[in-house]
């Protein structure tokens, strides 16, 4: 599943006076197999982007191939589009609407079409997946804690099998905790699946831990794309538009600035850690 | 995706903008009163050129105006057509099979249609010029005399605010929730009537239920900021009756006025 992106521009309210160019002139490539990682300050247009990645937005102007197929030319392919490329919202819980959690997930592959036998065991691998036990399924959405919400629409999203999954930051208000078994199922699908998946974060540690990709947008325009290594590494690129790199990386640049003879370019807390720990071996 | 003009404000700094929210409320109500009294030509010209110059003057954009109407189309065609087949009438203009369409029911058909239009027109011209605060602020002074007999007028007014203020903020969610569920296949296009209603099922439950949510922050957040209702209750903008507001009354008035008295001549002389 590759995706392409060629001159995408976006306005809200377009024609009117509160129009608001989101997204201007944007150009990608995204690799069947990617993990990629989307940072951008509060109101760059992340959100707006992704939208665009299964045709619930339209651009006003370029196009976008999925597999190379422009999934804005026939309307009659939106459905096997949308479920082609799986869009978990930001704060997805605030979809929930049906009785039960079962159902609730059943929902997607019910509009697939799918028979009974093979619904049910979408659902409840995407429960497992998401580490929803089997004594909730007939509980009331409404009636779980945040998390477990929040859990529970992923896994909405999870039980149409995408082949790419696009997660608008999915661990946004959870508790550390919480946010790190979300992100490492992510991980696991990412591995387990061989899927492409596209995580919108605010959180450099988990961007720099998880992607192997990073677009930067500011503005409505990608202005970097690279390796977490490459991008990390522009330190000054990243604090002009308003975001910064992983904590690991402040200290270990501030050490060495002390003294320590440390290398450049680690930005994750294990290899920082490593790296103080040889450091303070060596002298 | 969804499209509301009636009701909406159009911030711009005009003339008809600044005027005192309770001022272009009584006007728009005697506007809406004089339309439906009036019933010759001459009137319904003066009731043109009066919203004409009210739209030139208030910086409004007629392309706007024009886009808001768009939405009562059909009702206004809908209404004329019903004139101009139910009016009983003298003058037969076309008389064919079941139909019988006479001068009476085409002459009743176009009063309504321009009545309708004008109404519309007016109405929104107040909306457009007119931030829902300001303007429930004007009803809630309208509705102080009934306080003696008990009506909340205070808690109405608020009710209204209130509800005016999520109205663009529930059609966000709406659209918001109808996106999430459209990812997940979710069809709210196609199929018959009941294939609809049941498809409405997963947009109006989480509707409802975040507009609860709301409900209950909001009242929340207004009880620790001490809200307490009317009683002892003052205002941060005060409103003022300025001097262009008095001004804009003996227009009125004079308007008004001469209206009667050339409608009084005419029907004198015969003309009309
Ligand atoms: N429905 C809308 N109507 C009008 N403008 C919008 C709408 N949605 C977003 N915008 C505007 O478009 C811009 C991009 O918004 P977007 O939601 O894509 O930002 P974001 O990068 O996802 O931000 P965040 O990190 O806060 O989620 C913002 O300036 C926002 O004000
Ligand atoms: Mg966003």
């Amino acid at each position: 599943m590759s995706i392409e992106l060629k001159d995408v521009c976006h306005t809200y309210s377009k024609g009117s006076t509160f129009a608001k160019n989101a997204l201007n002139n944007i150009n990608l490539t995204i690799e069947s197999g990617d993990f990629v990682g989307l940072i951008g300050h509060t109101g760059s247009g992340k959100s707006t982007l992704v939208q665009h990645l299964n045709a619930l937005l339209k651009p006003h102007s370029g196009h976008i191939f999925i597999d190379g197929e422009d999934i804005n030319a026939d309307k009659s392919r939106l459905k096997a589009i949308r479920s082609k490329v799986g869009l978990v919202f930001q704060y997805p819980e605030h979809q929930l609407f049906d009785m039960t959690v079962y159902k609730d997930v059943s929902f997607g592959p019910k509009n697939a079409g799918l028979s009974g036998e093979e619904i049910k065991e979408r659902v409840e691998s995407a429960l497992t997946m998401v580490g929803i036990m089997p004594d909730m399924y007939e509980k009331s959405p409404f009636e779980l804690s945040g998390g477990q919400k929040r859990r529970v629409a992923i896994a909405g999203v999870l039980a149409m099998r995408p082949e790419v999954l696009v997660l608008d930051e999915p661990a946004a208000g959870l508790d550390p905790r919480g946010r790190d078994e979300i992100l490492n199922q992510v991980k696991k699908m990412h591995e387990g699946l061989q899927i492409t998946v596209i995580l919108v974060s605010h959180s450099m540690e988990d961007i720099a831990r998880l992607v192997n990709r990073i677009l930067v947008i500011n503005k409505g325009e990608i202005v970097l794309s690279g390796t977490p290594t490459e991008i990390f590494a522009q330190i000054e690129q990243l604090e002009a538009i308003g975001l910064s790199t992983t904590q690991s990386a402040y200290i270990a640049r501030d050490l060495r600035n002390k003294g320590f003879n440390l290398p450049e370019n680690i930005f994750t807390v294990d290899v920082v850690v490593d790296a103080v720990l040889s450091e303070l071996q060596a002298r | 995706m969804l499209k509301v003009t009636i009701g909406q404000y159009y911030p711009a700094d005009s003339f008809i903008h600044r005027l005192d929210p309770r001022m272009k409320l009584f006007c728009t109500m005697a506007f809406i009163v004089f339309i439906f009294f009036v019933n010759n030509f001459l009137g319904y010209a003066m009731a043109f050129v009066f919203i004409v110059t009210v739209i030139a003057v208030s910086k409004v954009p007629i392309k706007f105006l024009l886009r808001g109407l768009r939405a009562i189309f059909f009702i206004v065609i809908f209404t004329a057509v019903l004139n101009i087949f139910f009016t009983a009438g003298e003058t037969v203009v076309l008389d064919w099979w079941i139909f019988r369409i006479t001068l009476e029911g085409l002459l009743n058909a176009g009063r309504m249609a321009l009545r309708l239009v004008m109404l519309i027109i007016g109405s929104s011209i107040l909306t457009l010029t007119t931030t829902p605060i300001q303007l429930t602020d004007a009803i809630e002074f309208y509705l102080k005399p009934l306080k003696k007999i008990g009506v909340p007028a205070h808690e109405i007014a608020m009710m209204m605010t209130i509800a005016l203020r999520f109205i663009p903020t529930l059609i966000e969610e709406m659209d918001k929730i109808m996106k999430a569920q459209m990812a997940r296949g979710a069809d709210f296009d196609t199929g018959g009537i009941v294939k609809k209603a049941r498809s409405l099922v997963p947009l109006l439950v989480p509707l409802f239920i975040s507009a609860f949510r709301r409900a209950e922050d909001l009242a929340l957040a207004m009880e620790s900021r001490c809200y307490r209702g009317d009683v002892g209750r003052t205002r941060m903008k005060q409103m003022r009756f300025a001097s262009r507001d008095f001004a804009v009354f003996c227009v009125i008035l004079v308007f008004v006025a001469m209206v009667f008295v050339l409608n009084y001549i005419a029907a004198l002389y015969g003309i009309w």
